[in-house]
């Protein structure tokens, strides 16, 4: 299990990081191995990006780094030093709904709510490179995002409608 | 004058959710989001071999790490938790929350960690050494019940948890009296028997939010608050309460937003039990939050049956009789509704079909895997699977369309309701209808045609048909160890807004809106006026909870029956005010009136107030306010069916499956909100396929789950399925006012075997008869290239196992 | 879930990078981490330190030089997958970048970051096969380049010392290539990747790479096939017979394909991946 070599302590590597999150930044001290998305969700409070598995696959928690999604359980903080961070709380604008969270809205794109913020956050992923995708882009798109409850069909016609052709 | 504003009828109308707007947010509070002052963060050291004694236990590397509040053996934790009570009445082994002495299946906890923050805990319990005395494992349910190669349980001769049960024809309700002469009878007379081994499969039920409780223990006040991802605070409270040996008062449960249950989150399970109990002993709050890997062998396991299904018919088609002997493999213990779910499916044998003579036999053995335990449908998709392939197999073996076989064999639709030789009493149905529904929308005769055409051109193109008759709007109090009432409360407040409680604890259901529509209509206010509470015990003073797709048959019919008594008090208040009858007033608009007489009518504000300062009382009223209860016994459950039709393709080189087509003609009475309903079939859907062609719990021979995390065990990904095309007929029910049946579970009951007949109809080139679920590639691809079926060696690396990354 | 402690360190060139990784004991490079961290949340990898080349400008872009494309180390899957040159003169391997996990991990997984780790389903091995890519590699010791035949050795196993960097890939761009996958239902990793390339000239085929994934402990050229197309007519039924030589002599086993059909299923993608680039030719 891992090459034989004194244990770290984790307290002592303790390291500055600045993060601007959600247009905020952010200043905070944490042990570098501190997931990003357990530094948004405990020291940030914002607990809107949420953790449903441990292998990368189900990407409940993605976020958007510098623009782009990415699986925030899969980062460490300290790699996002320097960086923007958007999480689905920062989304919307001036009380204004993001035309993805309208879209799921609309369209009962979620029933339990817990993969919604990351599917959330990949569709404007997918929005931004292609504003215009057919159902099968679109599946593809969301292809690293799971739900249980809704069987996707509605989630599709969500990112339709925020797209647009709804 | 400003027209009164006229509020749209809102039941069958498809509303937006009420509940989008703080999740689509990220605003919703989930288990893992709360924290409380002083609070602890509890991890388990969990057993990594199958079976074995536990030797030893040294936890002194994790005590003596800084941070780390507490450690706990299995045997410091039985001196303070007893073993865990479960809610069905077969005889049961005792089962602690964690191994005292002996671990049963891989993941069993043996020990636990209290420390400051979650990574701590995580390194400290990664740092209890224990070491075992490995014993036998055995995962094969047909070999541990011949008493080999291990008895997991002492007491339990041959691993049978249920020795045998037999139902149906010829037997009494409790299987002490059986007679087999009708079956034998029909199985003599019988002109062809369609003979058959099948197994419903081994799932992990995998919702989206892993498990999770906070447990607050206040000393001071002697009061428990307990948070868990749960789908029934109240049965939770009962059983911590019980267990902590409090009294239900000094305990209140909360279910904040739930990630998903799909039944498996019905269990009250150990974590939730030590977490009240370390809480309570060490004075602190605690938080545990299972990770995946975890929920992949601590959360139970659903379905794992084996039948043996024997089809007694004429050559016409008619069925003259069935046999259908189960083998439950239920794992290592007996859970909160464990033995139950396979009697599930002896209970809906007969299917949508007028059996004569059934006889079925159910034996429930242990083995060392995850406990099972309901998960969506819960037995009914496992009784569907096994008469409906027998039916198909039926069908091709007579050379009759699949659809004239479950045609000619319904219940007829002037025969409701119907006892079936199971006892079950099915409430109202019209299968014929449904059928002729998928049919048509499905263009049945045009894709037979369509696949026609494929198979011509060398292409391995299948249908599919199946009906179901499912079970669910559980049910009379005689059924569930619970009690199957559900409680609602409506308060018409001063303001003249209205507060409904209920105990349904939906967890993706929508009732926060479906509810809202139905009191909103009933009371003839605007949709916005009224809100749903749930979830809290301190604020919904009784229920059961969500399950069984119950919430809106049962809990739907009980707010609807307090509604029915306020307004009758309001009505009466009005009544007095407008000096009118009430037997004259309408809800409407906001208003409360005398019907014709625009004039004669008041707000529902001003009722509302007058109800709460009503000087004078009217005559016939004995009390103020506006607020009454109400628990709905149901008298039986309902049955809701349907009919799923679908299309499949198989790559003759490489044996991989393509869904290309699912059409659902599904019947569940009068429908609230058609929105959520299509997501709720959708989401059962989406599990039948999941169950049919990617998902499958796979345990090696040492009890090792090898299909233990997502690398290993496919969860469908919206690229996975096609567009799915969804129908409806309406068939109500007698049962409940509403007329409503539940539809939560449906969807997982036709698609499932609809999909295997159609790839054994697309392989029906190759002489294969019937197919094992999952469609693994590898299977349909020994079946076409003439390969004998191999067990998979398992040697070599695992390449993207879980060895590797996503890179 | 959760790793085990570990100092973190930002690079801000390759020798600076070189120069941190000799200082550190137990260090390793981290560029996406795609690969690395779920391994060390797993705690099958407990490094005590990680240097972050992420950053390190100019190790990443796709740019053309001398008639070659080079390919930083640090290079996204995205933006392999996304490069409009890559797509006009060498479409495999944007089209093997695609394949790659889904979205999000192409955001952050990089091609050296993936090469290094060499997972024995990954499928840029394959495809850094078939166009027999050159990996350019620095240590304390300076430059040195390996062929991609050379660099994949074993089950995790690359010729990559601890203290070495991969600063990039260099190849000669072919349009006449394809890559074809079986995928793995649930982690959609390669149960058998085939990448091929073939050049034809006067309805020939001069010469074919073909580069398989999935089926053993590492990334392998398919040579008895190669062979087999030489100088033969590029016609679908050359392609037909040549891929029955398409053969390793230990095969993966696992539950999602036992060895026999992952024989067959080599077959199967090599034919697959040697028409897709015949169709290119």
């Amino acid at each position: 299990m891992g090459p034989e070599r004194p244990r770290v302590r984790a307290r002592d590597m303790m390291t500055q990081l600045s993060i601007k999150v959600n247009g905020r930044l952010r200043k905070a001290q944490v042990e570098p191995r501190t997931l990003l998305v357990h530094f948004l969700r405990e020291q940030l409070n914002l607990t809107g990006t949420h953790v449903g598995c441990d292998t990368s696959q189900c990407g409940a928690c993605t976020v958007l780094v510098d623009g782009r999604s990415a699986k925030s359980c899969t980062m460490f903080a300290v790699q996002v030093d320097g960086s923007d961070v958007t999480t689905i709380e920062g989304l919307a604008k001036d009380g204004q709904l993001h035309p993805l969270q309208n879209g799921f809205w609309e369209e009962h794109g979620l029933q339990c709510g817990y993969c919604t913020p990351g599917m959330i956050m990949a569709g404007v992923n997918l929005l931004g490179e292609n504003p215009n995708p057919n159902e099968r882009e679109i599946r593809e798109g969301l292809s690293g995002n799971f739900c249980r409850c809704t069987g996707y069909q509605h989630i599709v016609n969500a990112v339709q409608n925020a797209a647009g052709r709804r | 004058m400003p027209a009164t504003p006229v509020l749209p009828k809102l039941v069958g109308q498809r509303v937006k959710r009420r509940e989008d707007p703080r999740l689509i947010q990220g605003r919703g509070t989930y288990v893992d989001d709360l924290k409380i002052v002083g609070m602890q963060h509890m991890a388990f050291k969990r057993s990594d071999i199958a079976h074995g004694r536990i030797q030893s236990i040294d936890v002194s590397a994790a005590q003596a790490m800084e941070g780390v509040e507490a450690v706990f053996t299995g045997k410091q934790i039985a001196e303070f938790v007893a073993p865990m009570p479960i809610g069905t009445p077969f005889p049961s082994p005792d089962h602690r929350a964690l191994a005292t002495d002996v671990v049963r299946y891989a993941g069993e906890p043996v020990a636990l960690v209290v420390a400051s923050d979650r990574y701590i805990a995580r390194d400290a319990a990664d740092a209890i050494v224990v070491s075992y005395d490995p014993l036998p494992v055995v995962v094969d349910p047909e070999l541990a019940m011949t008493g080999k190669p291990t008895v997991i349980h002492e007491k339990f001769a041959n691993n049978l948890a249920v020795p045998l049960v037999p139902s149906g024809t010829g037997c009494t309700p409790d299987g002490s009296v059986r007679d087999d002469t009708a079956v034998d009878r029909a199985f003599a007379q019988a002109e062809l028997v369609i003979t058959q081994r099948m197994v419903n499969q081994r799932l992990v039920p995998n919702a989206m939010e892993p498990r999770g409780v906070v447990a607050h223990y206040e000393q001071g006040k002697d009061y428990l608050t307990i948070w868990s991802s749960t789908q029934n605070p109240h049965i939770l409270r009962s059983m911590i309460a019980g267990m902590l040996g409090m009294g239900e008062h000094q305990v209140r449960a909360v279910a904040p937003e739930v990630g998903g249950g799909f039944g498996a989150k019905i269990n009250i399970y150990g974590e939730e039990y030590v977490a009240a109990a370390v809480s309570k002993r060490l004075g602190m709050p605690v938080k545990w939050i299972e990770d995946r890997a975890e929920a992949f062998v601590a959360t139970t396991h659903g379905r794992d049956i084996i039948g043996y299904v024997e089809l007694a018919a004429k050559r016409d088609g008619t069925v003259l009789g069935l046999k259908m002997r189960l083998i439950a493999d239920i794992g290592a213990y007996n859970m909160l509704l464990t033995a139950a779910i396979p009697t599930l499916t002896m209970l809906m044998a007969s299917a949508t079909y007028d059996i004569p003579a059934i006889r079925t036999t159910l034996t429930e053995v242990f083995t060392n895997k995850t406990p099972t335990d309901a998960y969506r449908g819960a037995g009914r998709p496992e009784a569907t699977y096994f008469v409906e392939r027998a039916m198909d197999m039926l069908a091709r073996e007579l050379n009759m369309d699949p659809a004239d076989v479950r045609r000619k064999n319904f219940i007829k639709a002037d025969k409701f309701p119907f006892q079936t030789q199971m006892g079950a009493v099915y409430d109202s149905g019209d299968y014929a209808k449904a059928l002729d529904a998928a049919l048509l929308h499905s263009k049945w005769d045009e894709l037979k045609k369509e696949r026609d055409a494929a198979k011509a051109q060398g292409r391995l193109v299948g249908l599919g048909l199946s009906m179901y008759v499912e079970v669910c709007g559980i049910g009379p109090s005689a059924t569930l160890p619970t009690g199957g009432w559900e409680h609602a409360n409506i308060t018409v407040e001063r303001d003249g807004r209205i507060t409904a409680t209920t105990g349904a604890s939906p967890h993706g259901q929508g009732n926060e809106t479906t509810f809202a529509q139905m009191v909103a209509d009933q009371f003839g206010v605007a949709f916005d006026d009224v809100t749903v509470l749930h979830g809290d015990t301190a604020v919904v003073k009784q229920g059961i909870g969500t399950f069984g797709s119950r919430s809106q048959a049962v809990g739907g019919t009980a707010l609807h029956m307090a509604s029915t008594k306020v307004k009758k008090k309001m009505a009466a208040f009005a009544a007095s005010l407008l000096e009118a009858s009430e037997d004259d007033l309408v809800f409407e608009n906001g208003t409360i009136g005398v019907k014709g007489s625009p004039a004669a009518s008041l707000k529902f504000q001003a009722v509302a107030a007058f109800a709460y300062i009503p000087v004078p009382l009217p005559r016939g009223l004995d009390e103020p306010g506006l607020s009454a209860d109400a628990y709905f016994e149901p008298p039986n459950n309902t049955y809701p069916f349907g009919c799923h039709i679908s299309m499949l393709e198989i790559d003759r080189e490489t044996g991989e499956p393509t869904l290309l087509k699912l059409v659902a003609v599904d019947d569940a009475g009068h429908l609230i909100n058609p929105l959520i309903v299509e997501g709720q079939i959708h989401g059962g859907l989406a599990q039948g396929i999941g169950q049919a062609m990617i998902e499958e719990a796979v345990f090696n021979e040492d009890g090792q789950l090898v299909t233990g995390s997502f690398m290993d065990y496919a969860l469908p990904r919206a690229t996975d399925f096609p567009h799915f095309e969804l129908h409806s007929t309406v068939t109500p029910t007698p049962v409940n006012p509403l007329g409503a049946k539940g539809v939560g579970e449906a969807g997982t009951l036709g698609s499932t075997p609809s999909i295997v007949s159609a790839a054994v109809d697309a392989l029906s080139g190759f002489g294969v008869k019937h197919i094992d679920m999952m469609l693994r590639p590898e299977k349909l691809w020994r079946i076409i290239h003439g390969q004998a079926p191999r067990q998979s060696s398992g040697q070599g690396p695992r390449p993207g196992s879980g060895q590797g990354g996503v890179a | 879930m959760i790793p085990t402690a570990f100092d973190y360190q930002r690079a801000t060139s390759i020798d600076d990078a070189l120069a941190k990784l000799q200082a550190a004991s137990g260090g390793k490079l981290i560029a996406g981490g795609h690969s690395l961290v779920p391994l060390m949340k797993l705690r099958l990898s407990e490094p005590a330190v990680l240097i972050d080349v992420a950053r390190i400008p100019g190790l990443s872009g796709i740019k053309e030089k001398d008639g070659k494309i080079e390919i930083g180390a640090a290079t996204t899957h995205r933006e392999v997958a996304a490069s409009a040159l890559l797509k006009q003169v060498c479409p495999v391997i944007a089209d093997t970048a695609i394949e790659i996990g889904d979205p999000q991990v192409r955001n952050r997984g990089t091609l050296g970051g993936s090469l290094a780790h060499a997972d024995p389903a990954a499928d840029y091995p394959a495809v850094m096969l078939a166009v027999d890519a050159e990996i350019h590699i620095k240590g304390p010791q300076g430059w040195r380049k390996v062929k991609a035949n050379d660099f994949f050795q074993g089950l995790f196993t690359v010729d990559l010392a601890p203290n070495e960097i991969i600063a990039g890939v260099q190849f000669t761009p072919i349009k006449s290539a394809a890559y074809a996958k079986l995928h793995q239902r649930a982690s959609h990793f390669a149960i058998v990747g085939v990448a091929a390339a073939v050049d034809v000239k006067g309805g020939v085929f001069q010469s074919a790479r073909i580069g398989l994934t999935g089926a053993g402990t590492h990334a392998v050229r398919l040579t008895a096939v190669e062979q087999a197309l030489a100088g033969k007519p590029a016609t679908k039924a050359t392609i037909a017979s040549a891929s029955e030589a398409a053969a390793v002599d230990e095969v993966n086993s696992d539950i999602h394909a036992s060895d026999d059909y992952r024989r067959a299923m080599i077959k199967v993608f090599t034919r697959r991946a040697l028409e897709g680039a015949l169709a290119r030719a």
